[in-house]
């Protein structure tokens, strides 16, 4: 795992955005115990609450199961590693410091979300840390439906039901927003996986989910066949964006609502390694999408580096 | 992405130009606030561009140490769960910087139980995050006025017309449902049980039981209540759950 050590060109002046690395012990042991080593716990009570001041442990205020029938009236000693503590530090400063540089700073904005929502993107994108969108795009509370999978893949409508589905359904149907924006990504794990792929019989999960690019793989393999490993799954990086806007297109209504102009389907490649963004948009002409394998027509296409 | 560097350039120069006089530097001063006021007219290309601008300048270009690691490859330490919900997203809440969170976003946060024959979507991020890239905590996030958990709780009593997808994914979670409406809670006690039924249903996972039994992987619950401004998390044992942290504390008035 790479230690990023905090360096003073690291370190964000910015307050409204920390990038400080923050740095704990507790890192090196993580980096240990992966190798296979045992790290010694710490036996502590998870009620000691000397670590964070003016906070008692308080039970949901609704008994609904979240703690479990102590077999006894002691409370019992519960084996706690010096990362929970630490981390659940992290998270607390983390949460601390959105509240008081986003949310209080923009409460009337934060009220007025917490009464609906009404974003005006859906963004399917991937589960790489590396690419959230809200991140690299800037999409900020109330803007954007998410939905982040592996290798941002759009199964079309005859598999059935499925996570991303469900989403789509949801984002057109219930919010109807008016735009969906596919983002593919350089390096990508999970194109990586569908291009090394044999044809097994007994598939792991990730093959069985990224055979829903296997068009995107079949025009790579037959168009970037001459180019190496690396430059085919560039390419199919991309092909299988373009495969999942036209697999947008077989969900009834979602065709509907582009033929009819009130929803637009866009593309887009985020390569993280030259930090460029590459975005297209779908021209929708029905004869298109006659042809089997036929090339989507794109229009506004542009390339920022 | 014209008006983006327009803005960056102005700011250098107003700040670079000590001698600039009063009158150049007040239209300086307007200039940059008629770039960045938004047009009534929303342009989804626009936002997009001016988004990406804003990331490459104040922060790709700033801090090349990170990105250059990250281009040769991810290590991060969580494998979050959170809604596809606009107002949620862990980024932001929780500040996850690049490189920091794998991270599944679907309706409602759910993981449904382990299945050779469906949700391969689920199963092959769980296999990806806990096999390959070694994550050593599991987040899953519930949020307030959740849409999909409104649905659940809801249909079919509602005699509403089922959906030809939703539905049948938020009955991942209708251990929640009947065991809210039982004890008389409503959408958001709810909303917090089926982040545990997602953490039971983690654990259905071999690699996962496997991992958080050898105390490799913890698994966590969390719940954004954005009505109020607090955050909860608690832990998920095999044999116990934590009482959940409530940040800020409720005496602590912020």
């Amino acid at each position: 795992m790479a230690i990023l050590p905090p360096t003073s060109s690291s370190l964000s002046k910015d307050s409204s955005y920390s990038f400080s690395l923050h740095i704990q012990s507790s890192t090196i042991f993580g980096s240990k115990l992966k190798s296979g080593e045992f790290q010694q716990t710490r036996f502590r009570l998870f009620s000691n609450s000397n670590s964070y001041p003016g906070l008692t442990i308080k039970a949901s205020r609704e008994s609904l199961g979240l703690t479990q029938e102590l077999k006894s009236n002691k409370l019992e000693r519960v084996v706690e590693t010096e990362d929970g503590s630490d981390l659940f530090e992290d998270m607390k400063h983390r949460f601390l410091s959105f509240k008081k540089h986003k949310y209080l700073e923009n409460l009337e904005h934060y009220q007025n979300l917490a009464k609906g929502q009404a974003p005006k993107f859906l963004v399917i994108g991937c589960a790489d840390s590396r690419v959230c969108p809200s991140t690299i795009l800037g999409f900020q509370p109330g803007e954007a439906f998410m939905v982040r999978n592996i290798a941002n893949l759009v199964p079309p409508f005859e598999s059935g039901p499925s996570e991303t589905n469900a989403a789509l359904e949801f984002s057109v149907n219930s919010l109807e927003v008016k735009n969906i924006l596919v983002v593919g990504h350089s390096c990508c794990g999970g194109i990586r996986a569908l291009m090394s792929m044999n044809d097994e019989i007994d598939k792991s999960f990730i093959q069985s989910w990224v055979v829903n690019g296997k068009d995107a793989r079949l025009w790579t393999k037959a168009a970037a066949s001459k180019l190496s490993f690396d430059q085919q799954c560039k390419h199919c990086e991309k092909e299988s964006v373009n495969r999942s806007l036209l697999n947008l297109l077989t969900y009834p209504w979602i065709e509907e609502k582009v033929k009819k102009g009130i929803l637009s389907v866009h593309g887009g490649y985020y390569d993280f390694v030259d930090c460029t963004f590459e975005k297209w948009t779908l021209d929708y002409k029905e004869d298109n999408l006659k042809e089997k394998n036929g090339r989507i027509s794109v229009k506004s296409h542009i390339l920022w580096s | 992405m014209a008006s983006q560097l327009a803005i960056h350039r102005l700011n250098k120069f107003l700040s670079e130009k000590e001698d600039l006089d009063e009158v150049a530097a007040a239209k300086i001063d307007k200039l940059i606030a008629e770039l960045q006021t938004p047009g009534d007219h929303f342009d989804p290309v626009q936002t997009i561009v001016n988004g990406f601008m804003d990331f490459k300048i104040h922060k790709f270009d700033k801090y090349p140490c990170l990105f250059d690691k990250l281009a040769l490859g991810q290590s991060p330490k969580f494998l979050v769960f959170a809604c596809s919900d606009s107002r949620v997203s862990p980024s932001i809440i929780l500040n996850f910087k690049p490189g920091e969170a794998f991270m599944v976003r679907n309706i409602a946060n759910l993981v449904p139980t382990f299945s050779q024959l469906r949700y391969s979507g689920t199963g092959a991020i769980i296999e990806y995050a806990v096999t390959q890239l070694k994550v050593e905590n599991i987040l899953v996030i519930g949020h307030s006025k959740c849409g999909g958990i409104q649905r659940l709780m809801e249909h079919p009593e509602d005699g509403s017309v089922p959906f030809d997808f939703i539905d049948d994914w938020v009955k991942i979670a209708q251990d929640a449902k009947d065991k809210v409406k039982a004890e008389g809670g409503g959408h958001e006690a709810c909303a917090r049980e089926a982040v545990n039924v997602s953490l039971e249903n983690l654990l259905t996972y071999p690699y996962v039981h496997k991992e958080v039994s050898e105390r490799k992987i913890a698994l966590r619950g969390g719940y954004y209540d954005f009505v109020n401004g607090v955050f909860e998390l608690w832990e998920k044992h095999e044999s116990h759950i934590s009482p959940p942290m409530i940040i800020p504390p409720p005496q602590l008035k912020m």
